[in-house]
């Protein structure tokens, strides 16, 4: 029956959606502009209300560091759903042969590479504003953020599926989601600060194997559970 | 699997409430009479002080409350999502409830117990922290439910979040014991369970007998509530 | 009672929204080429039966098949239907030639740049491939979301008031491309408020109330009998409500 037409594929699908919100995104640009003034504004703000004497910039810079990310990501993840359902092309995606699961994971591409985008922007800055030494550790700082940005987009893309069935999406997903974050940004805020700190990479490490787990975890589960948000 | 799903057959009256349910004012008297053996006839630790009698009220809360309802809700809604019998989201809309109830007792008891052994009233204990957490996700579990309007959606959607959010509980835990231990306070933290003499060990077993009674009792009774209301509905939109 | 040529069959279909039954136990039997028009007033159940013909909602009570599949079905299922609604399903930041490559690509068309220059082509809106859909008027939007829906051929096109908001030459073009789909064998089922507009394409008429058929017409029954039919129309439509 498909002989004229190609079987549907899971990373074909995925990526091929992921392309097509990140190009709409690109186009309106909103998005990705208030989520990086919105980060960029808060490390402003958090500079000044710090006193140096009071606190060390490498006790305090870790935890602004995550806060905004995290608030920004949240910013960020509001629109994915929103596209699909302004004209109801979800409608048209889910008649298709794409998978839901395939659906899930283009979406979820697309926020990463767009909360990858925000930090790429808010890491420097703080490091900038709170005159953080830059020696090696930065590279792990780097992996770091990966790996949380990873867990905070899988859970944050779900919750995205569920908060946009309700009126009040914009202030249910930061509700729904912010506990789910909680193991993503407590870790990666302590190895942060182990690897500025020039710590032993073997202190961070415990770290690192939860924001790790947390990932595979999450990752399978709200791929898994994604079908299940949809009217069926 | 059918395309017609298995739902209860909703009755063709709405069932009358009982006026007074037995189970749940049995287990509230049990309860009360719990407390004034914990406060009148159980001696009090000798390390901890009298506050310490607030362990029989607060422990099992917490086992009820974070493990028994926690469970319960996914449980039910994982069910749902496989049977979608309206009945499972019943049971786990009546567990969130009452949990939540209990977390809240949970996160208060420890509260006033912190202040007494610690001088404070909050601390990043672990099972403190790990309960309110939790309390966050099932008030956000409820405030889900209250923003949809299909019993549909409604109960598909908060089971989906119910699974998760057991998932969740033994990362936070593990993410708290990390935190607490490289961070330890100058202060002895954890509220270290008394050693029991045989008095304190028979309140604190029908402490947990009472309060189980208690935890069923309000299930039972909010399930009920429940089916009238979704009978009541049904009747009317028929 | 459903002959072998049926391509589109419903058993007794229902459908609830919480304690509200939405589509009572309704049947029918549609073959390949023919249209159904389906009239009723809001909140009828013609969108959910529609959904339900699609297998985009599960029944909760009897079946629908589709060319000998039980709906909703797999993948290479889903790739018969083609859905039209009032709603333009589509990325109003891109452009019109992006938002039905990208619909060709998901369903697996293989030559997808030829499949989308016909329907484009079709629909007469090729000169304006290349603008974002947001500079269109809403009935040029529409006749790109009817190109959309038609880029892979589908067997059965699900159309929701697919005239809401079309002008004349778009009202055109759509029953055109509606009309060569059917010679080509594909089912229609065609939900309009417009009696005209649904007659002129169908092979069949229901209208729909409180979840149910009252009134039917067409093969195999009593044959289309148009008068007939539109005066139980009016009838229905002036003395319900």
């Amino acid at each position: 029956m498909s002989t004229g037409y190609r079987s549907p594929s899971f990373l074909r699908d995925s990526w091929r959606i992921a392309r097509k919100d990140l190009r709409i995104e690109f186009r309106t640009r909103s998005g990705f502009l208030s989520a990086s003034v919105f980060a960029l504004l808060s490390v402003a703000i958090f500079r000044f209300s710090w006193d140096p004497t009071a606190v060390r910039s490498l006790d305090l810079a870790p935890g602004v560091l995550w806060v905004i990310f995290t608030f920004s990501g949240l910013l960020g993840l509001n629109r994915s759903f929103g596209v699909e359902h302004a004209d109801r092309a979800m409608d048209a995606l889910l008649a298709s042969p794409v998978s839901r699961e395939a659906i899930f994971a283009g979406k979820a591409l697309g926020n990463l590479v767009f909360v990858l985008g925000v930090q790429a922007l808010a890491l420097p800055t703080v490091a900038l504003f709170f005159g953080l030494p830059l020696g090696p550790g930065w590279l792990a700082v780097v992996a770091v953020a990966v790996l949380a940005a990873i867990g905070l987009v899988a859970v944050g893309t779900l919750f995205s599926a569920i908060a946009s069935n309700t009126r009040l999406a914009e202030m249910l997903l930061p509700m729904l989601a912010l506990p789910f974050f909680v193991p993503v940004l407590i870790p990666a805020a302590q190895a942060t600060a182990a690897m500025l700190a020039e710590r032993p990479l073997a202190d961070a490490v415990p770290w690192l194997k939860i924001l790790g787990a947390f990932d595979i975890v999450f990752v399978a589960a709200c791929t898994v559970a994604f079908p299940f948000t949809l009217e069926e | 699997m059918t395309t017609a799903s298995r739902v209860a057959p909703t009755p063709s009256a709405v069932p009358a409430l009982p006026a007074v349910d037995w189970l749940l004012a049995g287990s509230l008297l049990a309860v009360v009479g719990v407390v004034v053996r914990a406060l009148l006839y159980t001696p009090a630790d000798a390390a901890l002080g009298d506050v310490q009698r607030i362990f029989y009220v607060h422990v099992p809360s917490a086992i009820l409350g974070m493990y028994v309802a926690c469970t319960v809700m996914a449980i039910c809604g994982g069910l749902y999502l496989w049977l979608k019998d309206q009945r499972l989201d019943r049971i786990a809309e009546a567990s969130a409830e009452v949990g939540f109830v209990f977390l809240t007792v949970v996160l208060v008891t420890g509260s006033i117990w912190g202040k007494s052994s610690w001088g404070t009233y909050w601390a990043w204990e672990p099972r403190l922290t790990s309960a309110l957490f939790l309390w966050f996700v099932v008030l956000s579990y409820l405030v889900l439910r209250d923003a949809l309007e299909n019993p549909e959606t409604k109960a598909r959607l908060s089971a989906v979040l119910g699974v998760l959010a057991l998932l969740l509980v033994p990362f936070i835990h593990m993410t708290v014991y990390l935190f607490r231990g490289l961070h330890p306070e100058p202060i002895v933290l954890k509220p270290s369970k008394p050693s029991l003499s045989p008095e304190m060990l028979s309140t604190f077993l029908l402490a947990i007998v009472a309060f189980s009674l208690l935890f069923f009792a309000l299930i039972r009774v909010r399930y009920q509530w429940a089916a009238a209301r979704d009978a009541r509905l049904a009747l009317e939109q028929a | 009672m459903s002959a072998t040529s049926d391509a589109l069959v419903a058993h007794g279909v229902s459908r609830r929204f919480g304690p509200r039954t939405v589509v009572r136990e309704v049947s029918l039997a549609l073959a390949d080429g023919d249209c159904l028009a389906l009239f009723g007033p809001n909140g009828a159940g013609k969108t959910t039966l529609l959904r339900l013909l699609g297998g985009l909602l599960r029944p909760h009570g009897g079946t629908v098949t589709l060319h000998g599949h039980t709906l909703p079905g797999d993948a290479d299922t889903r790739r018969l239907l083609g859905v039209v609604s009032h709603k333009s399903m589509l990325y109003d930041a891109l452009t019109v030639r992006e938002n039905v490559t990208f619909a060709a690509e998901c369903q697996g068309v293989r030559d997808v740049r030829s499949a989308v220059d016909r329907v484009l082509d079709l629909l007469l809106v090729r000169d304006r491939e290349h603008q974002p859909v947001r500079a269109l008027s809403r009935g040029l939007q529409q006749r790109v979301s009817v190109a959309r829906a038609l880029v892979h051929g589908p067997r059965l096109v699900l159309c929701d008031e697919p005239y809401t908001g079309l002008d004349d030459v778009g009202a055109r073009a759509l029953t055109g491309a509606l009309r060569a789909l059917k010679a080509a064998g594909a089912t229609v089922v065609l939900i309009t408020h417009n009696l005209s507009e649904g007659l002129e394409l169908a092979t069949h008429a229901a209208i729909m109330r409180d979840g149910r058929f009252v009134h039917e017409a067409g093969r195999p029954t009593d044959g289309f009998d148009l008068p007939s039919f539109a005066a139980h129309y009016r009838a229905l439509i002036a003395g319900g409500e």
